[in-house]
């Protein structure tokens, strides 16, 4: 492993990108109380330093483009040209956000264009853009729920149910909008458990937020029964949008009886996620809680209630646009359908080689394995595979997660795989499975060709350094 | 795997060690600190609040996730672990020393498991 220095710690006195020409001009005197007393402490490179520091900081980075990259729940999936040649034609990049309206009716109508298709894909009947990411399209349909709920005189509503299956942003994103989280259990199928959610109901109920298909990859076939339960009792529903992939252009949560649904357009929408971009996240909802969204550029101009200033991520919401028309309905349809297939198809091939999944049964667009025998059996755990699978050239899957589930790793393909790259990662996975039998210190010492192998995450959480520290002389 | 044969247990991992009949102090087992991994922070109760068994009582914060900690019984929080605000990996490394908090005013044991059907349940 090559020692990685920050470019504070390479850096040579007196080494520079440019040099000036000697000051042929008298220097004027700057007040003393605005001139610096110490040398600004920045690196001193010069420009081939700091290109070859960042090049190869760029070699340690790994996205869809560098190969493999199962991570269940997020949809990792390509994020295709087209769309960011759209976002960048020069009406839209020049587009001035303190332009007046009329000088802007382009981008606008753009905007309001993508609402009416995610209206269209969801079954909702109206959507603000404004909220920067899934979390916080969370915390804003939760206050959605809540505003709704207060508008008619009911404030005894302060519970939320949360299933235990559920994403750990949405019992957060609950407090965060001041609720009392109550966990409502999975049965042995992996759905949620009717007869405890029974228990659960009542006039102190604000909703449930549910994901379907759920963590575990799996629909909750009883969701028309939880809708008129919970419904029923005077809640709403809130449809946390990370898995809508499974189900793009195939069902809709409108239908399902959802009323607040909250999209990623950097997961279901192709536009870039993580590192590559700013995320957005786009609240719809059913025409009762229309009077309570934020901003909507169907609505007209930015003077309505604000989650965020102006419209949102205004070029995120270009390529998810653009993806949708390259698409079409049909091509959203097979989308989906091709996502549900390949997690079928390596869950398959999985088992073939000797993964035993969580739930056995045919899954969405993902699923869930369960490494606890192989743990028992060899001592590897769901962690030491991951690790392992680094060194194959694969991104890992998402890892103990969801926490009913042991030793849990989940992947998700999504439809950017090919057959032949779902048959590469299951003879990968296989040989790591027979290495944990016949070498498993190598696995618990995984990864050996990565520049960082196991960062010590007890230090990391507790005593973060997150700035560069000068050593003082 | 260590279960104490002097403690009584919860379903949901927690351990109690009665000092009398009406005062027990609260931990979590071996077992639970196995499965949770390494512990980063842990947010205890206060010195007064009243706990109400199978309620949340407390939380912990391993590198994998938060977990909720819930009373294994009713009564009147009289004294917390305060070491462990600062040394949360106390309880992976001695889960029967690293007690969170001290209950009195219990009434019975109900519902509470003794070390052998504990050990049924985990074992």
């Amino acid at each position: 492993m090559t020692q990685r220095l920050l470019s504070f710690e390479k850096s040579v006195p007196g080494r520079r990108s440019a040099v000036v020409p000697p000051l042929d001009v008298p220097m004027p005197e700057l007040p003393r109380a605005f001139a610096r007393q110490s040398d600004l402490p920045l690196p001193q490179l010069c420009e081939l330093d700091v290109s070859r520091h960042y090049k190869q900081l760029a070699d340690c980075a790994y996205g869809v483009n560098s190969g493999f990259y199962p991570l269940g729940s997020c949809t990792m999936k390509y994020n295709p040209a087209v769309n960011e040649a759209a976002a960048a034609l020069p009406g839209f990049q020049q587009a001035h956000p303190l332009a007046p309206e009329e000088a802007t009716r382009g981008c606008r109508a753009a905007m309001a264009e993508l609402e009416r298709d995610l209206c269209e894909v969801t079954g909702m009947d109206a959507f603000t853009l404004q909220p920067a990411a899934g979390a916080h399209g969370e915390l804003t349909g939760l206050l959605l729920i809540k505003a709704y709920h207060e508008a008619r005189g009911d404030s005894r509503r302060v519970r939320m149910l949360v299933p235990d299956s559920a994403h750990g942003t949405n019992p957060a994103s609950a407090a965060m909008a001041g609720y009392t989280v109550v966990s409502v259990r999975s049965r042995a199928d992996g759905c949620v458990d009717l007869d405890h959610l029974r228990s659960l109901l009542g006039d102190d109920v604000a909703g449930i937020m549910l994901t379907n298909p759920n963590t575990l990859g799996l629909f909750e076939r009883d969701i028309l029964t939880i809708s008129e339960l919970v419904h029923g009792a005077g809640g709403l529903l809130y449809y946390d949008g990370a898995n809508l992939n499974a189900i793009l252009g195939l069902a809709r949560p409108g239908d399902m009886g959802f009323d607040v649904t909250h999209l990623n357009l950097h997961k279901t929408f192709a536009t870039p996620h993580g590192g590559g971009g700013p995320g957005s996240g786009p609240v719809g909802v059913k025409a009762a809680l229309k009077p309570f969204l934020p901003v909507t550029a169907s609505a007209g101009a930015a003077d309505g209630l604000q989650v965020k200033a102006f419209y949102g991520n205004f070029s995120v919401m270009l390529k998810a646009l653009c993806y949708l028309k390259v698409l079409g309905g049909d091509g959203l349809a097979q989308a989906g359908r091709h996502a549900v297939l390949n997690a079928n198809y390596l869950l398959h091939r999985l088992r073939q080689a000797g993964y035993a999944p969580a739930y056995d049964q045919p899954c969405m667009h993902e699923f869930v394995l369960c490494l606890e025998a192989i743990k028992h059996e060899t001592g590897v755990s769901a962690l030491d595979v991951a690790k392992a699978m680094i060194d194959h050239g694969i991104h890992p899957p998402t890892m103990y997660f969801p926490l009913i589930v042991h030793e849990a790793l989940m992947f998700e393909p999504t439809e950017t795989e090919d057959q032949a790259t779902l048959e590469r990662v299951a003879d990968i996975m296989k040989e790591i499975l027979s290495q944990a039998r016949s070498d498993p210190q190598s696995l618990h010492e995984a990864p050996h060709n990565a520049p960082i192998g196991r960062p010590d995450e007890v230090k990391a959480a507790r005593e973060p350094v997150l700035k560069y520290q000068p050593e003082r002389p | 795997m260590e279960i104490r044969s002097d403690l009584f247990y919860t379903k949901s991992h927690e351990w109690v060690r009665f000092e009398d009949e009406t005062t027990a102090v609260v931990g979590l087992t071996d077992y639970a600190q196995g499965e949770l991994g390494d512990l980063v922070f842990v947010n205890l109760p206060q010195v007064g609040d009243a706990l109400v068994a199978g309620e949340v009582m407390a939380d912990v914060e391993s590198v994998k996730a938060v977990s909720d900690v819930y009373a294994p019984v009713s009564g009147t929080v009289a004294a917390v672990n305060e070491e462990l605000l600062d040394s949360p990996q106390r309880i992976n490394e001695a889960p029967y020393d690293a007690w969170l908090c001290r209950v009195e005013g219990v009434e019975g044991r109900e519902g509470l498991l003794d070390s052998e059907a504990y050990r049924a349940l985990v074992g």
